[in-house]
């Protein structure tokens, strides 16, 4: 039973990782109808120029603020400079653009800093909490996650539902035609997209990096969790990633705990699969056609 | 990527009046026509060709015309499936894996001959493929690729997990393939080696040009240009496209095989997630949807590794930076050849050659003019 509560402790707060992770996904699938397959490697950047400041001795939360900035600018550039270009494009160019992406920011990576990974300190203790005599696996640090990550989803919500802004970037990611015709920048809103989405992105890495380690590799299995949890909860709805995100976590949790953590990927694959079978639009999505 | 390649086969009457000079339309005509009379006739002259290759090279660059040739087993699947069906797959090092550990085990555990147990390792994967297949024939563009990647990053487990069957990190080992002895006693088994996997590699290619050449690679093309024109032709869609996987699969297979065979193991460190961004890297730089588009692809597997080397080594750049060396030029080919050469190196060969087919043509024409 302690282990069963242990494992459900233990999904919740990596499911919440994989929960903004997905957010990331989403936020770029509705702006622009890209899979950003270079998330991943996106955040691995953004994590290694937090790791770097705090090295140097510098407090964790300006390592932090530092992946947040350079993530917003990063997504803001790619963005610009790249994807703009394949927009318009067929989907399979945009899907081996940000391939090549990914290659090419984990070949830079390494070449700056190394393929060994390193350790990453945690914001608040990892020590479990103790209730009635047995240490859960849920620290202050997991409970910090779990707050972070609920805390971003209602700002995003906020931002989308309550601001001229969130009209906007919705507007665009809708009807990019009309919304141009009623005075929306859509190219400008695109960018905002993605940058709000390498911002996210870029704090789910500092979040998952102490127990993953950062490395040019390290988050690799994180953007495929993502991917899996963005498909579960619906690729176009945020609320989806974030439900998707928990559940996959959870279930992970569990394939580990009871049946080895080896097969974690492929538990991963199996939910990608039966989801695309059985609701192929995921949990939170309409039934959908294909357009013409 | 997406140009409809219009195949009708006009019989354009000959003018009978007119003097064939040399009776060159005639045979051209049947030459155009008979797709296996043409393969026919690439299969024994690269064979030939390949053999002789290897006569000429040293053990060394023995070694890398089998890998060469495995890789293009691959890769001509690869490239087929993503320039012709119009589907992604960034699974195939993990379907690598499957038939390398398949030819792996029966050869090493099973002790069959090696023929059979590559056989056998194109069938497994033939059967995955269907399955992956039949999965991804319901799946379009960004989803494939992430139910692929998932495919890539789970199947590695499997070698872990069953470590008993599967021999975990280590792999399973296996006994160099027998020289056959009418070589004589000093054929070196790296000339074998490339043997076998371009005996491999030939067939994979003469399969695939005779398929492509057929009504189903003009069904891929329908599909991969505009699927819902497809089905209102009478194609199923569905079945059209879970046949290219799967036969892309069967290739994949069939290298992974002949992986298992030259570097005599199978083990997960050999299927990276990266090797199937390799894969993917080298048929699109190489030229998407042709067969020596993969050839192109195989090469710079094989070579740009070994440049990427001695140009750290000669600019004495640090080892972290020479590692990256090809991880680093894929990515920046793949972005660049996506936004501004889709056609890979094989579309710049074949623009350069008809700009020079051009010129001939327009320099005989105007010496016709004069004369």
């Amino acid at each position: 039973m302690t282990q069963f509560i242990n494992l459900t402790l233990n999904g919740i707060s990596t499911g919440a990782i994989y929960a903004v992770v997905a957010l990331a996904l989403v936020l770029i699938w509705r702006a622009t109808r890209i899979v950003n397959f270079a998330q991943g490697a996106m955040l691995m950047f953004t994590t290694f120029l937090a790791a770097i400041v705090i090295e140097a001795g510098n407090p964790y939360w300006l390592g932090l603020l530092v992946a947040l900035a350079s993530g917003l600018v990063l997504g803001a550039v790619l963005e610009r400079v790249l994807i703009r270009r394949v927009e318009s494009a067929p989907p399979l160019n945009a899907v081996i653009v940000t391939l090549g992406l990914l290659v090419l920011l984990e070949a830079a990576a390494g070449m700056i800093w190394g393929n060994t990974p390193r350790s990453f300190p945690a914001a608040f203790s990892i020590q479990g909490f103790e209730v009635g005599g047995t240490r859960l696996l849920f620290s202050p640090n997991d409970l910090f996650i779990v707050l972070v990550v609920f805390g971003v989803a209602g700002g995003l919500a906020l931002l989308f539902r309550m601001t001229t802004l969130g009209l906007q970037l919705r507007a665009a990611a809708f009807a990019p035609e009309v919304a141009r015709l009623q005075g929306v920048r859509v190219g400008r809103m695109f960018t905002i997209g993605w940058a709000l989405a390498a911002l996210v992105g870029s704090l789910a890495g500092v979040l998952v990096a102490p127990s993953v380690f950062v490395g040019p590799n390290q988050f690799d299995s994180i953007l495929i969790y993502a991917f899996v949890a963005a498909v579960l909860g619906g690729l176009d709805s945020p609320l989806g990633a974030i439900v998707g995100g928990v559940i996959l976590g959870l279930v992970l949790s569990y394939v580990s705990g009871y049946e080895g953590s080896a097969l974690a990927p492929l538990a991963a694959l199996a939910v990608l699969v039966a989801t695309l079978m059985i609701r192929p639009g995921g949990l939170f999505s309409p039934a959908r056609e294909r357009r013409v | 990527m997406s140009r409809v390649e219009a195949r009708h086969e006009v019989d354009r009457p000959t003018p009978s009046g007119a003097p064939s000079r040399g009776g060159e339309p005639g045979a051209l005509r049947w030459w155009r026509r008979h797709t296996l009379a043409r393969s026919l006739t690439l299969l024994v002259g690269t064979a030939l060709a390949l053999g002789l290759l290897s006569e000429l090279l040293n053990e060394y660059r023995d070694l890398q015309l089998a890998d060469a040739a495995y890789y293009f087993a691959v890769l001509a699947g690869l490239s087929v499936l993503i320039g012709l069906s119009g589907q992604i797959s960034l699974g195939h090092g993990a379907l690598m894996a499957v038939g390398a550990y398949t030819a792996a085990l029966l050869i090493g555990n099973e002790h069959w001959p090696l023929v059979p147990a590559l056989i056998a390792s194109v069938f497994v994967t033939t059967v995955v493929g269907v399955a992956v297949g039949a999965a991804a024939s319901r799946l379009r563009g960004p989803y494939l690729a992430g139910a692929t990647l998932a495919f890539a990053v789970g199947l590695p487990g499997l070698a872990y997990q069953y470590s008993g069957t599967f021999g975990g990190a280590n792999g399973i080992a296996i006994n160099p393939p027998a020289i056959p002895s009418a070589l004589g006693s000093s054929f070196p088994l790296e000339r074998w080696e490339a043997w076998i996997a371009c005996a491999g590699a030939v067939l994979v290619a003469f399969a695939l040009y005779n398929l492509t050449h057929s009504g189903v690679g003009r069904s891929w093309r329908a599909v991969r240009d505009d699927e819902i024109a497809a089905t209102v032709s009478g194609l199923r869609v569905p079945r059209v496209q879970a046949l290219a996987f799967t036969l892309s699969a069967a290739c994949a297979g069939l290298g992974g095989g002949l992986l298992a065979v030259v570097l005599q193991l199978a083990n997960p460190g050999a299927f990276p997630l990266v090797l199937s961004f390799y894969l993917l890297a080298a048929v699109v730089i190489g030229g998407l949807g042709s067969l020596l588009g993969a050839a192109w692809g195989a090469a710079i597997l094989v070579l740009l590794p070994n440049w990427t080397h001695d140009l750290a080594q000669s600019f004495s750049l640090p080892d972290k930076v020479g590692a990256n060396l090809p991880l680093a030029i894929y990515g920046l080919l793949l972005i660049v050849a996506m936004l501004a050469w889709p056609s890979g190196i094989q579309g710049g060969v074949r623009a350069g050659a008809g700009f020079i087919y051009g010129a001939v043509r327009a320099r005989r024409a105007a010496g016709r003019e004069i004369g």
